[in-house]
């Protein structure tokens, strides 16, 4: 049998469309790991990120902040909070999001020094307000390059949020743990391929984001 | 409609710039004591050497830039009495490469104070299209992006953008250095019309001499460290340079450069040598000249011959010399009249009327007379002035 047969023979096989362990069920509960993860990770990285970019301050602690978050482990992470603090949604969430603060954090800062320094000082010259030279002036330049950061942080999420089924809890990634254990390797491939399935979905809504929150000016098409 | 933007008439806002000196933190002396009084509704040049302290000086008028020492007084006042963004909205402010907002629409660019200070999204609009008329852009390009325009309808779209909310100065850094010769050319123009329509007060920072010399009401040269070494009207500047820098700065053909000033109606025109295409050879023989200007049934010029060379009632134009470029008496200057001797094959000038009708010819040594009188006149000046 090869991968392709799993494939189908999961997908096509009904009970797994159905109940609590049912595609849409573990579908759902991936989704909203993943947005719990983002979210947070962007609530964290956009501001510090936007303002340091701003005012072209602290660069290098940022980027050692992140190389730091880059170098830690996420199952380790997950292992190491799950002990601390016992099973529950916090342990898992917590490695999620210190694996999507880096490149959000580094890719908005960078995004934002990119800018063209002339609209800023003429903006300035203007008598603009600083918030507003932020928010109207280089964000909507440094967009693209923001938006991909936030993307690699969704995929990466995506992928990693299969760790939450190692300490009980739902997500794509119970086919994949279920399935070792019981040597279901349908199950196991079933599961993989979703997460694929999703990381497309999310790269496809990433796009969609870009072409309608991106000026024409900015996109140049 | 373009006259809602007219400056109403009677004073507008002169600058006064006390004794400013401005240490950046690593110790450099940008401007060292400078002292000059800016005129209002005119355009006033700050040239100068690559670094000596001319972007400083501008960028310390809106206080983009903070004086350590000295205060600078607009319409009399200290310019550290009202808070930094109601001083910045009252002065335009043109930058090198325009710095449009590339994610913004033209007219958008265009309506950013307007729409700052609170004017509704049609006034501003309305407001926006108007400039771009006053500085000459296609009211076609307003939905365009800044990415869609060459860099010479940018920089239009920057001094519309800092005209849009009407501030009685403004500010240019560099304008136009980022442009090539011609587009330069058009924009000053441009530059010049439009202060004479709206009587801003103008500060202008060149590198360029010659652009300092043709915009400049008042050139103020700037020496490196921000010292000033000279603040006179151009054509002072030319005929008595303060020092040997100004000298040096001015370049070799200073002489050459401010006859510019000087007009050309005086000159003292002959129609002696002047010639129809269907001459009798009594008309081809009266003159006493070496050379005859023919000209066409309306009086325009076809060009030069020498009377030997011409048969009367078989005048050939295509046998004639090029009459070379003419001149316009009055409003053109004696530089382009001797211009005009100089590329003569002859060494005579064609003079003509608006309508390129020929009101006579002079000769290289008559305009070599009018540019002694003229230098003579100016040193006279000088001395009444001085
Ligand atoms: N922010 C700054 N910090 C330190 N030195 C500066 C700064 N800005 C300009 N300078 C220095 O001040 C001098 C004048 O600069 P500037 O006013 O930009 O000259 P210009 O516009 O005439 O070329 C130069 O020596 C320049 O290096
Ligand atoms: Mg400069």
């Amino acid at each position: 049998m090869n991968v392709l047969n799993f494939v189908n023979s999961f997908f096509s096989d009904s009970a797994h469309w159905h109940g609590y362990d049912g595609i849409p069920a573990r579908l759902g509960e991936h989704v909203r790991y993943t947005l719990q993860a983002l979210l947070l990770a962007a609530a964290i990285g956009l501001p510090i990120g936007l303002v340091t970019g701003h005012y072209g301050r602290g660069g290098n602690a940022l980027s050692l902040v992140a190389t730091a978050g880059r170098a830690l482990p996420s199952f380790g992470l997950l292992v190491l909070m799950t002990t601390l603090l016992g099973f529950g949604m916090l342990p898992v969430m917590i490695p999620l999001v210190i694996l999507a603060v880096p490149p959000i954090l580094v890719t908005t800062y960078e995004a934002m020094r990119s800018v063209d320094p002339s609209p800023v000082d003429a903006a300035r010259g203007m008598g603009m307000h600083e918030s507003r030279i932020l928010f109207q002036v280089e964000l909507p330049v440094a967009l693209p390059l923001i938006l991909s950061g936030l993307r690699s942080a969704a995929i990466q999420i995506v992928s990693t949020a299969t760790i939450a089924a190692y300490v009980s809890l739902g997500g794509l990634g119970r086919y994949i743990v279920d399935g070792l254990y019981q040597r279901n390797y349908e199950k196991v491939v079933g599961g993989a391929t979703l997460v694929a399935v999703l990381a497309l979905v999310t790269l496809a809504l990433f796009w969609a984001v870009a072409r309608t929150a991106v000026s024409p000016g900015v996109r140049r098409r | 409609m373009a006259n809602s933007l007219r400056t109403p008439e009677g004073p507008g806002v002169l600058i006064r710039i006390e004794s400013v000196t401005k240490r950046y933190p690593d110790g450099t002396v940008a401007v060292d004591r400078l002292s000059m009084e800016i005129p209002d509704r005119s355009i006033t040049v700050l040239v100068g050497p690559s670094g000596c302290g001319k972007t400083t000086t501008l960028r310390m008028i809106n206080r983009m830039v903070e004086p350590s020492e000295g205060t600078i007084l607009l319409d009399g006042e200290d310019i550290q009495r009202q808070p930094v963004t109601t001083l910045r909205r009252s002065m335009g402010y043109v930058i090198q490469n325009a710095g449009l907002f590339q994610h913004r629409t033209i007219v958008d660019n265009i309506a950013t104070v307007p729409r700052m200070l609170g004017w509704g999204k049609q006034k501003a609009r309305a407001r926006a299209a108007e400039l771009m008329e006053r500085v000459g852009l296609d009211t076609a390009l307003a939905k365009r992006y800044p990415y869609q325009l060459s860099g010479g309808q940018q920089q239009r779209v920057g001094v519309a953008r800092a005209l849009a909310a009407d501030p009685p100065v403004l500010l240019m850094d560099e304008p136009f250095s980022a442009v090539d010769p011609v587009v330069r050319k058009g924009l000053q123009d441009e530059l010049l019309r439009i202060q004479e329509e709206l009587g801003k007060t103008i500060v202008f920072v060149t590198h360029d001499i010659d652009e300092a010399i043709k915009l400049g009401t008042m050139v103020a040269v700037l020496r490196t460290g921000g010292h000033l070494a000279q603040y006179a009207p151009p054509s002072e500047l030319l005929s008595s340079p303060a020092d040997a820098f100004v000298e040096d700065f001015l370049g070799g053909d200073r002489g050459i450069r401010r006859l510019s000033f000087f007009p050309s109606g005086r000159l003292e025109l002959t129609t002696g040598p002047v010639i129809p295409l269907d001459a009798t050879a009594e008309q081809i023989a009266a003159p006493d000249a070496l050379w005859l200007l023919v000209t066409d049934a309306d009086g325009r010029p076809l060009g030069w011959s020498e009377p030997g060379d011409l048969a009367a009632g078989d005048i050939r134009p295509d046998r004639l010399l090029s009459h070379g470029r003419p001149f316009v008496p009055g409003t053109d200057s004696l530089r382009v009249a001797l211009d005009c001797a100089v590329l003569s094959p002859t060494g005579w000038a064609v003079a003509v009327d608006t309508d390129g009708r020929v009101t006579g010819v002079v000769s290289q040594q008559t305009i070599g007379e009018a540019i002694r009188s003229a230098h003579a006149a100016g040193r006279d000046d000088e001395k009444v002035a001085g």
